[in-house]
């Protein structure tokens, strides 16, 4: 229960029991479902899943930025205190890019093509600054842009998105994310879309900004890679709810849940020797429409059958690990759960 | 900028020639004798002949061609001595039908088109974009099933039937207004309007609702954009993001379509023109077809040609103003 334990003040951002359900023609989605964390001051929270567990719906609900109408969200986001989900939308809009901002997956479509770079930055900076002149917006994305190591910034200033490759334009969604000095950023994804060499560069720009603004960064991904490089904290989703939440060196150390421990299994790691197989958990993620009953990992763990009917008819709850820090949503018994580490691969899948 | 813009009209120049020389030809090669139309039935063969030197169709096309596009430039001299008249530059041939020079008949006829086209376009832009942009803002609502309602009839009817619909509502049945007379607007602007109304209306109807649709899915589909989403997690307000994100990147298509809708709308809009009994440039070319004027065809055809070759320059050059990526340097 570290995670739990910090002392509430260091808190920057708490939610709770957040839920979003999307009302489509095919059916109901429980996109997301009772899903609570906490952000801790200065820290990094690494939120981790396959596509479609719901952790970017989370990342947006955030900000209230689910625009589809259809999508009803419930629950708490509390901000300084402040329940985000129950502000009017004016409210909201001065929370958005000021005390909390948002950096996306795809910097080829995320920013806008009619505009300069130096346009979209300072638009980002009058929208939170409404008495500021034109020229100190500008100064304020010239500054950025040196911030986010942009070679040239005078010259670049002018140029528009497509004239920039996307790690660059990475960097330019990350100085739009910075200006209002935030003090929590999102990011979705945000080197998925890059070749690997910028991904290192992104992810370091992103602890140096940490460090010298003191952010608190909630970072999703599904590249444990990333999290391992990055993350304090962590989150596993699957199918729109939290498997387990514990800190980064307890995951990479003894995951426990399955379906954790299925994840880290199924990475490559260079020192491996090359005659093992690479293990994939099998099966396919969940329908969302008509996710599995109780454990919606169950058809695809191999621990399920050892527990019998349980894992079908009840879904377990998100409860601590006696001996860890970890919490883990599942109906194996603890010392399974801490034991799962050695488990080997092969033979139980 | 400047040299993209010259470059595009001497591009402009020869796809000109080009349409004129096929236009000709064409024209020309039809199973029709120009010659033997130019008198009625009693003819006798020597006038034939003689009309036939006149108007120089006894040259070899390529000479007649040749006649043709100098008189556009340096205009043109028909027959010789007492007989012998004129049509000065820039000249499109000589209709004897109509005995005037075709040049003459356009510049009298196409006043009425230009006004027909301007008010109907500015018409069906106010109503097409406006209920496109408020289906798309209240997708799913009444209001948007009443726009597209309204866009799917607009499309589905043709321009005579709504022509004849409108005609019978208002001037015979309700009898708002006077049945169309062309008066012109300098003259007589109050019956320029009254007369215009209707022809105006029937020609927006049809287009508006074809630009109702593209205003609605342009904005539905900006407003997925992630840039979009970007704008809105900056904290922009909604009025910002619909002003500077999403109508900017629905503007694009919309310019190329009306561009072009318009610029074909200048060369005669036949079936409004003939219902309203408008005597526009459009019914100077139906006239034309019905009594194989084939000077005067091929003078409305260069006319219109010239107006969409233009307009796909304009749209050119807009296109770069709207959207940087396709700017020259």
């Amino acid at each position: 229960m570290e995670t739990q334990a910090t002392a509430t003040s260091d808190v920057v951002l708490s939610v709770r029991d957040l839920s979003v359900v999307f009302d489509t023609p095919d059916g109901v989605v429980r996109a997301v479902s009772n899903v609570s964390f906490d952000l801790r001051a200065g820290t990094t929270l690494g939120i981790v899943g396959e596509s479609g567990s719901g952790k970017s719906v989370t990342a947006s609900s955030i900000m209230r930025l689910n625009t589809a109408t259809s999508a009803s969200t419930t629950g708490q986001i509390l901000v300084g205190g402040v329940d985000l989900l129950t502000l009017p939308e004016e409210d909201v809009r001065r929370v958005r890019g000021s005390r909390v901002a948002m950096v996306f997956q795809d910097p080829m479509s995320a920013l806008n093509p009619y505009y300069s770079i130096g346009e979209q930055i300072a638009e980002a900076y009058l929208a939170h600054h409404p008495n500021a002149s034109k020229s100190e917006a500008r100064a304020a994305s010239l500054d950025m842009l040196t911030k986010v190591g942009i070679p040239n910034p005078t010259r670049r200033i002018d140029e528009f998105p497509h004239q920039l490759s996307g790690g660059m334009r990475q960097r330019i969604v990350i100085a739009i994310a910075l200006v209002n000095n935030p003090r929590i950023l999102i990011a979705d994804e945000p080197t998925t879309a890059l070749d690997v060499t910028v991904q290192a560069q992104i992810l370091e720009l992103m602890k140096e900004l940490q460090r010298s603004e003191g952010m608190s960064i909630i970072l999703i991904t599904h590249d444990l890679g990333v999290v391992a490089e990055t993350a304090d904290d962590v989150l596993v989703m699957y199918a729109g709810r939290i498997v387990e939440r514990t800190d980064v060196h307890s995951l990479f150390d003894h995951p426990t849940h399955p379906y954790s421990w299925g994840l880290l299994r199924s990475v490559l790691s260079l020192g491996e020797s090359g005659e093992n197989e690479l293990f994939a958990i099998s099966g396919t993620p969940p329908s969302m429409i008509s996710p599995p009953s109780g454990c919606a990992f169950h058809p695809r763990c191999s621990f399920a059958s050892s527990i019998g009917q349980k894992c079908s008819s009840e879904v377990p709850v998100l409860g601590s690990v006696a001996g860890t820090s970890s919490e883990s949503a599942c109906h194996l018994t603890d010392a399974v759960k801490i034991g799962l580490s050695t488990s080997p691969a092969r033979g139980l899948s | 900028m400047l040299v993209f813009v010259m470059r595009r009209l001497m591009f402009a120049v020869v796809l000109l020639l080009a349409v004129s020389f096929v236009t000709y030809v064409i024209f020309a090669l039809l199973p029709s004798d120009p010659a033997a139309l130019t008198c009625g039935k009693n003819c006798k063969p020597e006038l034939i002949e003689a009309n036939r030197v006149r108007l120089g169709y006894d040259k070899p096309l390529f000479e007649q061609y040749w006649r043709f596009l100098k008189g556009i430039f340096a205009g043109r001299e028909y027959g010789t001595g007492a007989a012998a008249f004129e049509c000065p530059a820039p000249s499109l041939g000589y209709s004897f039908n109509q005995k005037r020079c075709v040049t003459e008949l356009i510049t009298k006829t196409f006043p009425v088109t230009a006004f027909l086209a301007l008010g109907a376009f500015v018409l069906w832009m106010i109503i097409g974009l406006s209920l496109g942009a408020v289906a798309a803002l209240k997708k799913g609502k009444w209001q948007d099933r009443v726009a597209t309602g309204f866009s799917a009839v607009g499309v589905s009817l043709p321009t005579f039937y709504i022509g004849l619909l409108v005609l019978f509502t208002f001037v015979i049945w309700l009898r708002v207004v006077p049945f169309p007379a062309y008066a012109s607007p300098l003259e007589d602007p109050s019956s320029f309007f009254t007369s215009m109304l209707l022809p105006w209306a029937t020609l927006a109807v049809l287009s508006a609702a074809s630009y109702v649709r593209l205003t609605r899915n342009g904005m539905l589909e900006a407003m997925n954009e992630d840039f979009v989403r970007l704008g809105l997690a900056k904290g922009l307000r909604q009025r910002t993001i619909l002003r500077k994100y999403v109508l900017r990147s629905t503007m694009i298509p919309i310019v190329t379509v009306a561009g072009l809708d318009f610029a074909a709308l200048l060369g005669g809009a036949i079936i409004t023109e003939s219902v309203f009994s408008l005597p526009g440039m459009g019914r100077l070319t139906i006239r034309a077809v019905v009594d194989s004027d084939l000077p005067v065809l091929v003078g409305t055809t260069m006319v219109s040609a010239v107006f969409i070759v233009l307009a796909n320059v304009v749209v050119d050059v807009l296109y770069g103003v709207l959207d940087p990526r396709v700017r020259v340097k």
